[in-house]
């Protein structure tokens, strides 16, 4: 439109075309702007964390050169010690072995769970499945302390698979709530032509529904793995000892004595920690965005 | 291949009746369609038949057994959905054999079952294609391929052609012809469009609020309308209403539209109409039968002249609309006969098929 009216020399039409260029071009520069921005203030703290794994402790002490830069040459100290000196590998086991257990846990539960939710109707199905998403409204900071009486009950305190069987309590509800979103929008037709075909509902939930539904389960098993690699208050709460201790409170309990931070270390292991999740992230993220369930019905 | 029969088949939600106690007996490889406007029960009286709906009262019979109280997986049907319902996930090849290999066919069995019905719809070049790589025409086709080689005792279709551009639905309701002529299933295929309902059926069912109207071959609904919702439902344009009373005229009978027309009644409907002299009636005659005077008329024609409100080419045929007493008729005429709107033009009606209709029981005279 802007074409045709630009060709044609009258008094109006010059400006507008022009000032609609204009306009699309301040909206360029703006959104670059901002996205820069942006991009330093988040991409700053991982940096500072890269800059200062790789300092020496001597150099970290000198008060008078610039924190953001490397001066003294770079080291792996900080990695080797951190690896062969405390127990940060036996953090980082524990770690993975509570993850995988709960990923698991949670995705078997919520499956089923969202999957009879979403698609059976049953008397009262809609109320239990808003009961299921307020549980996960109670923040893990007031449930750590009737929890601590049970985990203590079954004999679990101070062990990781205690946080196996806790950290459920957090994913569980709100993978279910995300899933039970996405099975929704299967269209119904799917699973009555499944019906016909002679699909039981256990067949229909692992041949038609699963597949469909994986950009939605990859989602939740995203949430559920970084709820239980990042969790805090129930490790600090349940687990003392440090052969038992996971990745976020074994770190910083090691890593800080008193009034004593060895930045050096606790940088390294930070970036350590970080990194299973990035892999993972950018892993699945293209399996995520891609639209598998396009082409189901008209569209 | 089988019959279906309902009997008394009640539908109720709560306390709303979508299907009011209906009686259809199907015979084996009849084509029947369920044709109706929205909300009449069309659908709600398929996914009965398919089991998708439990039935509130009455029976479903499928190759003489009772069916009411089996799962869809159990009566042997296979249906064709409006939004054609592929598994996404599935190549097409796959999506056709799914429900063979939940029944644990053989491999090859399946193989020669998937080629033969790709062979059928012309998709075996899609076979290992995925239904989002696949155009509105082609899905259609592999959900009609995934019925067909289940070979069920009746196919089901929901509106099938809903979802296609107007040519594609053309095309593929030939297409939907073609193939029952080939395997010959008992099929009840339900749809809006009248048209498609006559151009497919051996026989139309037409439904309105939850009851059947009337059940007939198309020929016979068209022609023979039972009641006045038929008669205006089926043919395109609809067929011209006007309010009228019955005179008599010594021995012959009038029909008189307004104070200054009225028609002969055909000696042949006399006697069916005599009852009604002196009474207010609904009469009913189709466009065809107004058209031009000139040329060669069979039948009974009667002249009168009308000034065209609006005129509408059509190319082999022209839509003129006039009013008598208020009420809008249409004709279709000639071409080169056609007036130009607001002028008078000269119109011949057809009476030999004209119906009489009680405007207080919709019942056709």
């Amino acid at each position: 439109m802007s074409v045709a009216t630009a060709s044609v020399p009258t008094s109006r039409a010059m400006p507008t075309g022009a000032s609609l260029r204009r306009n699309r071009r301040w909206a360029l520069w703006a959104s670059y702007f901002f996205l820069i921005l942006f991009a330093i203030f988040f991409l700053a703290p991982p940096y500072y964390m890269v800059v200062t794994a790789l300092k020496t402790d001597g150099e970290m002490a000198k008060l008078a050169t610039n924190p953001w830069f490397i001066y003294d040459g770079v080291t792996l100290d900080q990695f080797r010690i951190l690896l062969y000196n405390t127990d940060f590998l036996i953090f980082f086991k524990n770690t993975i072995i509570v993850t995988v257990c709960v990923v698991a846990i949670t995705m078997v539960v919520s499956v089923l769970a969202a999957f009879a939710l979403g698609r059976m109707r049953f008397w009262g199905s809609s109320i239990l499945a808003t009961g299921i998403f307020l549980t996960y409204l109670v923040p893990d900071t007031l449930l750590f302390i009737p929890m601590f009486q049970i985990v203590k009950s079954i004999g679990l305190l101070n062990s990781y698979w205690g946080m196996v069987l806790v950290y459920p309590t957090l994913t569980v509800p709100f993978c279910t709530w995300i899933m039970i979103g996405y099975f929704q929008s299967i269209p119904k037709e799917l699973d009555e032509a499944a019906l016909i075909d002679g699909a039981g509902h256990m067949q229909m939930l692992l041949k038609i529904f699963i597949p469909v539904a994986l950009p939605g389960i990859i989602a939740a098993m995203i949430f559920a793995f970084t709820v239980s690699w990042a969790a805090f208050v129930y490790p600090m709460a349940f687990l003392y000892s440090s052969d038992q201790q996971v990745l976020t409170v074994g770190t910083v309990t090691s890593l800080i004595r008193g009034d004593v931070y060895k930045w050096g270390m606790l940088m390294a292991g930070a970036l350590l920690a970080a990194a299973p999740p990035l892999v993972i992230y950018a892993f699945l993220m293209d399996y995520y965005i891609a639209g598998l369930t396009a082409g189901a019905t008209k569209g | 291949m089988a019959d279906v029969s309902l009997r008394n088949v009640v539908k109720k939600y709560d306390d709303v009746l979508a299907v009011a106690s209906i009686n259809l007996e199907i015979p084996n490889h009849e084509f029947v369609v369920l044709v109706g406007p929205s909300g009449c029960g069309k659908s709600t009286t398929l996914r009965m038949i398919a089991g998708l709906e439990e039935i509130t009262d009455g029976e479903i019979e499928i190759g003489g057994s009772v069916v009411n109280d089996l799962p869809p997986k159990d009566r042997d049907i296979a249906m064709v959905f409006q939004n054609y319902a592929l598994y996404p996930h599935m190549t097409v090849a796959e999506n056709m054999s799914f429900g063979l290999k939940l029944r644990k066919f053989p491999k090859a069995e399946i193989k020669a079952r998937v080629d033969n019905a790709a062979r059928i719809l012309d998709i075996t070049e899609l076979l290992e294609r995925r239904p989002k790589q696949l155009s509105g025409g082609q899905r259609q086709r592999v959900a009609m391929g995934r019925a067909i080689v289940r070979n069920p005792k009746v196919f089901l279709f929901d509106e099938p052609l809903s979802n296609l551009d107007a040519k594609l639905r053309v095309q593929m309701r030939t297409e939907i012809k073609r193939v029952h002529q080939k395997v010959q299933t008992t099929t009840v295929y339900v749809t809006h469009d009248q048209v498609e309902a006559m151009t497919l059926a051996d026989r139309v069912v037409v439904m309105n609020a939850g009851k059947i109207e009337q059940i007939g071959t198309p020929n016979d609904l068209y022609h023979h309308p039972a009641t006045r919702f038929v008669a205006g439902f089926i043919g395109s344009p609809a067929m011209n209403f006007v309010p009228a009373t019955v005179e008599s005229n010594g021995e012959a009978l009038r029909v008189r539209l307004s104070d200054t027309l009225s028609f002969n009644i055909p000696e042949s409907r006399a006697a069916r109409y005599k009852p009604h002299v002196g009474k207010q009636v609904t009469f009913g005659l189709r466009p065809e039968h107004i058209t031009e005077t000139r040329g060669h008329h069979n039948g009974t024609g009667q002249e009168f002249n009308a000034v065209l409100d609006v005129v509408e080419p059509m190319g082999m045929e022209t839509m003129v609309y006039f009013r008598i007493n208020g009420t809008e008729l249409c004709g279709r005429v000639e071409p080169t006969a056609a007036g130009a709107a607001n002028e008078q033009m000269a119109l011949r009606a057809n009476l030999d098929h004209m119906h009489l209709i009680d405007p207080a029981t919709g019942l056709v005279l």
